[in-house]
């Protein structure tokens, strides 16, 4: 059983690498710029795992930054994770054995939170480090071989690839949006709202990290408020 | 560069992972206060979707490959494709509608 939870972690998780390591080597063109080496820039997206956040942090490098400066940033460009990380802590199976906890928010990222919640009943210890395995390796490698190979990928191959992470997003949101109409409304408020604060006067001069921040939390509490969970769909989220 | 590559990495990494941790390792009881239940429910729908879009327009080197994958993937998914296929046929997709336009 526990076997096959693994098997299946890891061929779910193959797609989310072959994504990866296609961002990760365009990351790793921004790491070289900041002068990195190809180690270091391993290194970094191995212990991090966090593509908006690297590429911040990165920034700060090439900018000889302050290492307070350092932490505000990464805390900005991955605050998301913390609402990802208090998402899931509701679906950990109360038996579930505490270290399970320290190890499974490594890799709290938005393809592989996506991938471990959108499974049925609790989260699946043994799968989701299936799905690490097969997309983390990924993702510090391609990091490491876009320091080094810079630009050889012909740009048409990347402008194709660059929408694999967007494929996955749109496969996870939209089987339940089918079913659910207050989360097909959502759907449709949250690429409009997207789009304007785009270009919005001001909004449009935040971060992406940020603008991504302020969005999910007011649409995410005006629909907790208009369309409050009912209590008898107890552990029931078992839609995404 | 002002620091020590590692030192920069460390600081990264250590913020990262505390982000992470501490929500997970601090709330150990179930919520019950339905408010943060629907709040927690609705956040993966939300991100995920603010995230898609307009990003994915962005992405491509036209934004109308870009809109034309985000097409495809929406229909794909309602027809019942699973994930590998959305995500495999939205790249096919740019990919083609790039030959025709560039």
């Amino acid at each position: 059983m526990n076997k096959k939870d693994f098997l299946s972690g890891l061929r779910d998780g193959v797609p989310v690498g072959l994504g990866y390591f296609v961002v990760a080597f365009s990351l790793g063109i921004t790491a070289e710029a900041s002068g990195l080496s190809a180690l270091a820039a391993f290194v970094a997206s191995a212990s991090n795992l966090a593509s908006a956040g690297e590429y911040a942090g990165f920034t700060v490098i090439r900018e000889n930054g302050s290492l307070i400066e350092m932490a505000v940033m990464i805390f900005v460009a991955n605050c998301r994770y913390m609402l990802m990380s208090a998402a899931l802590s509701q679906r950990l199976s109360p038996s579930m054995r505490p270290f399970h906890r320290f190890t499974l928010s490594y890799f709290v990222t938005d393809e592989l939170f996506a991938l471990n919640i959108a499974r049925q009943g609790y989260v699946n210890p043994v799968y989701a480090y299936g799905t690490l395995l097969a997309s983390a390796p990924a993702w510090a490698v391609g990091t490491a071989v876009g320091v080094l190979a810079g630009d050889v990928l012909p740009g048409r191959a990347v402008s194709a690839l660059s929408v694999a992470l967007f494929g996955m997003f749109i496969a996870i949101i939209i089987p339940p949006a089918k079913k659910n109409r207050v989360i097909a409304g959502l759907v449709a408020i949250c690429f409009t709202l997207s789009a304007l604060a785009q270009y919005a006067p001001l909004i449009k001069n935040l971060s992406t990290g940020t603008r991504t921040i302020i969005l999910t939390v007011v649409i995410s509490a005006a629909a907790a408020v208009l369309f409050p969970k009912k209590d008898d769909e107890g552990e029931a989220q078992n839609e995404v | 560069m002002r620091y020590n590559a590692y030192i920069y990495i460390l600081v990264m990494a250590a913020v990262s992972y505390l982000i992470r941790m501490l929500p997970m390792t601090l709330i150990r009881k179930k919520i019950t206060n339905r408010f943060i239940q629907s709040f927690l429910y609705y956040v993966p729908y939300v991100i995920l979707s603010v995230m898609t879009f307009p990003a994915i327009i962005e992405a491509t080197k036209s934004p109308v490959s870009g809109a034309a994958a985000l097409a495809a993937g929406i229909i794909l998914a309602l027809a019942g494709a699973n994930l590998i296929a959305v995500s495999a046929a939205c790249c096919a997709v740019v990919f083609v509608a790039e030959l025709i336009i560039f």
